[in-house]
């Protein structure tokens, strides 16, 4: 057990603080001083240049192999990147769900083609992807997606419909799951594709959420055409290939959260020094003060516990459901710590964006609200307890 | 960078968990605890023979020279099996007292005896009070002559009753600063004016003792270290003995969530396995965090223990406010997913359940280290 770096990676770390102090925004910081959140649709055009400029100082998918325009290090690199990202609060990566999910399963089930096509431009923010798997009665039960896709000639023709699609309106690709075998079992039917967003027949419409914001969307396909060479991992193979994006959802996942945790929770603690309780700093108050600190007791937990999944990993061993466990922790974490950032404000919680008296200009209330979507997203709650319960412990099917 | 514990250290773990399994499983425990010794001498002399005794003792005195992170495999498979007896009390509490504190000729007389097993020793500081800090302790040291005479009451001791050598912390000088004048001193335990008695306790596989010392006398060599300049040795002898704790807590959480995830599997109702009903595994799958994060939080203040970094008390406060909420939850949940067998006597979740209980209240419960966690931080 060692918790030092080596020299190769204090190097790496330095290359990577020097880089961030060098070329960070300096606005950005200042804005996130006061809480965290997924990026609201006004940055995306300020993301994508970020993104751009991060990738081409090789801090995008990192350990990528090289061929593929990453830089073939190791997980520890990966971890080492978002700790400086967290401490000097750097902007988010836009193109999460290309660096997250679909770069790797390409990486991990693509022709030589395939990977030489799609991955660099992720890398560089060329192209957005978002992840074409919900339907409107498909989620936590994925494998009942109805989706179709029929072979003519030598394309596929999709009709269906997705929904919860965040990025679709930004997108160029989606990572798409549709039948291709009606009569197979549900699970064997399933084929993943690679859908040009701006092929005829594909129409996004952006749905409005409880925060007001349409950060994600419904997409309709209506005879939409895909060329067979976009399938990844085979025909009526996508079900393993889907589960794979998942696994390597919850990993990068993993790293992206503990980072905005992070940012989140030193937010969480400037609005305390701020806030007044009783004629002082409600920093002074004793059952602030507890709450405070067991979010700073989680957040650490929860970073070693990451750390922990890492050395597994380094050594050989698949991401594997332990990811859930991450994924369940951090969920609960942060909703507390949004509660907690309502809770601060007392009455002036009530008020938002708009408001000369809104605390922090009404961020906090954005992301209290936002924060409702953690325990769905990504595989709710229920499901993530699920997981656990059959894969790790081995309880039985219900 | 690397969170995983080395070939060795798997080793310790593998055989210390078929060790505890032969020679500690739970009807010698039940023995044990009824035992007002809760150890038998047989078993101790197994425990010293495998080094166990002086596993993070110097070699010259005996010992194994190992650190933080290897004693807490061992404790860890240690709190799984509840294992009664001064184990804690004279390697973490009286041994590691030696050790931070002790003088040479202390540590050459004591250590070597604790190491195979001769002797046991505990550490006496918390008083009524029940103070965590330094204000808490007033017992009297007064000067006489080139000796002390020590008088005043301890509570919470560890195995004092059957300990040979109690390391008491006592008062030698008042100022405003609490944690100056505080001095430690080596106390045999059959010096006149000092006596034991041992406390009912609800855990019963931990054994507690009340300490008085009544004009207590002693000479000038059973002071350990400088005068006055004891709580700082005494401090760290209790981070690191509550680094110990969380992992035998840890070890202990992880054999109820065993024991109630095979339960779970083989129970029927209405027809099937109760662990097939969300209810059941949910709470199962709650539990298997608690106990993941357990780990990684103790492994990390272990280590920081081991390296003397800076942020060390932080981690053991974080480590503690964590755990002791976990465990209690984790055996709380598990007396409830075994339904009506688990509140038996003849089941052992209770066991696991007391030990819980009592471990949350040792060396300061979650709120006390959540607000020492607070001042750390600088909240």
């Amino acid at each position: 057990m060692d918790f030092k770096l080596t020299p190769e990676q204090t190097s790496f770390r330095d290359e990577v603080r020097s880089w961030l102090k060098k070329n960070l925004p300096k606005d950005w910081s200042d804005r996130m001083r006061i809480g965290s959140d997924v990026p609201r649709p006004e940055v995306y055009d300020f993301l994508r240049t970020w993104q751009r400029k991060m990738y081409e100082a090789g801090f995008v998918g990192v350990t990528w192999p090289k061929e593929y325009g990453g830089r073939g290090l190791t997980f520890m690199e990966e971890m080492i990147l978002h700790e400086e990202i967290a401490i000097t609060k750097a902007p988010p990566v836009l193109n999460i769900l290309a660096i997250g999910m679909a770069g790797p399963t390409i990486i991990a089930y693509g022709t030589e083609e395939q990977k030489r096509r799609y991955p660099p431009k992720m890398l560089s923010c060329e192209e957005i992807w978002c992840q074409g798997y919900s339907e409107p009665n498909s989620g936590s039960d994925l494998a009942s997606l109805q989706t179709r896709a029929e072979k003519v000639g030598d394309q596929y023709v999709v009709n269906g419909q997705k929904v919860w699609t965040s990025l679709a309106h930004q997108s160029d690709w989606m990572m798409l799951l549709a039948r291709t075998d009606p009569k197979a079992e549900k699970h064997k039917g399933i084929t993943y594709f690679l859908l040009d967003m701006h092929s005829p027949g594909v129409t996004v419409k952006p749905l409005k959420q409880i925060t007001g914001d349409a950060e994600f969307n419904e997409v309709y396909f209506d005879n939409v055409k895909v060329p067979e060479v976009n399938i990844l991992g085979g025909l009526n193979n996508g079900w393993a290939v889907g589960m794979t994006t998942l696994m390597y959802e919850r990993l990068a996942l993993g790293f992206g959260l503990q980072v905005r945790l992070r940012i989140a929770l030193d937010g969480l603690v400037d609005l305390a020094r701020r806030s007044r309780k009783g004629g002082a700093p409600a920093t002074k108050d004793p059952t602030t003060r507890q709450k405070l600190a067991q979010l700073w007791i989680d957040t650490e937990v929860f970073k070693y516990t990451g750390a922990r999944a890492i050395t597994k990993l380094l050594k050989g061993e698949l991401p594997g459901p332990e990811a859930s466990a991450g994924k369940m922790m951090w969920v609960e974490g942060h909703q507390r710590l949004q509660e907690l950032a309502m809770e601060l404000q007392g009455p002036y919680a009530q008020l938002g964006r708009g408001s000369t008296w809104a605390v922090d200009g009404g961020v906090w209330q954005h992301s209290f609200l936002r924060s409702r979507a953690n325990s769905i997203e990504g595989g709710t709650t229920e499901i993530q307890k699920n997981i656990i319960g059959e894969r790790v412990l081995g309880l039985p099917k219900g | 960078m690397n969170f995983g514990f080395n070939d060795e250290q798997e080793l310790l773990r593998s055989t210390a968990r078929k060790f505890f399994d032969n020679e500690c499983p739970s009807t010698t425990v039940r023995a044990l605890m009824e035992d007002s010794s809760g150890m038998t001498p047989e078993l101790w002399k197994k425990l010293a023979e495998q080094g166990w005794l002086g596993l993070i003792a110097p070699e010259e005195h005996g010992g194994m020279a190992l650190g933080i992170v290897d004693l807490v495999v061992l404790l860890e498979e240690m709190g799984r099996a509840v294992v009664p007896g001064p184990f804690f009390s004279t390697v973490l509490l009286g041994g590691l007292a030696l050790l931070e504190a002790g003088s040479d000729a202390q540590k050459k007389t004591w250590l070597p005896k604790l190491c195979s097993g001769e002797a046991r020793a505990t550490l006496a500081w918390m008083e009524p009070s029940a103070e965590m800090g330094a204000a808490g302790i007033t017992l009297q040291a007064a000067a006489k002559g080139p000796g002390f005479t020590l008088s005043g009451t301890k509570l919470f001791v560890h195995d004092a009753h059957t300990a040979d050598v109690i390391v008491v912390a006592a008062r030698t000088a008042s100022g405003q600063n609490p944690e100056e004048g505080i001095s430690l001193f080596l106390v045999p335990t059959g010096t006149p004016g000092l006596t034991v008695t041992l406390l009912p306790t609800m855990d019963q596989t931990r054994k507690l003792c009340e300490v008085t010392l009544t004009n207590v006398s002693l000479a000038g060599e059973a002071i350990m270290g400088a005068p006055g300049a004891g709580w700082k040795p005494l401090a760290r002898v209790i981070d690191r003995a509550t680094v110990g704790l969380c992992a035998e807590m840890c070890g202990g959480a992880q054999k109820v969530l065993d024991m109630t995830v095979e339960y779970a599997k083989i129970r029927q109702a209405f027809g099937r396995p109760i662990g097939s009903y969300q209810g059941v595994k949910h709470r199962a799958a709650d539990m298997l965090v608690d106990v993941e994060n357990s780990k990684s939080i103790t492994y990390y203040a272990a280590w920081a223990m081991d390296e003397g970094v800076p942020e060390g008390p932080l981690a053991v406060s974080m480590a503690k406010a964590y755990v002791s909420d976990a465990y209690r939850r984790v055996s709380g949940a598990g007396i409830q997913l075994h339904g009506g067998i688990g509140f038996t006597w003849e089941h052992d979740l209770h066991l696991y359940f007391k030990r819980a209980k009592g471990s949350e209240f040792t060396f300061g419960d979650a709120t006390w280290h959540r607000e020492r966690v607070a001042q750390l931080v600088n909240l």
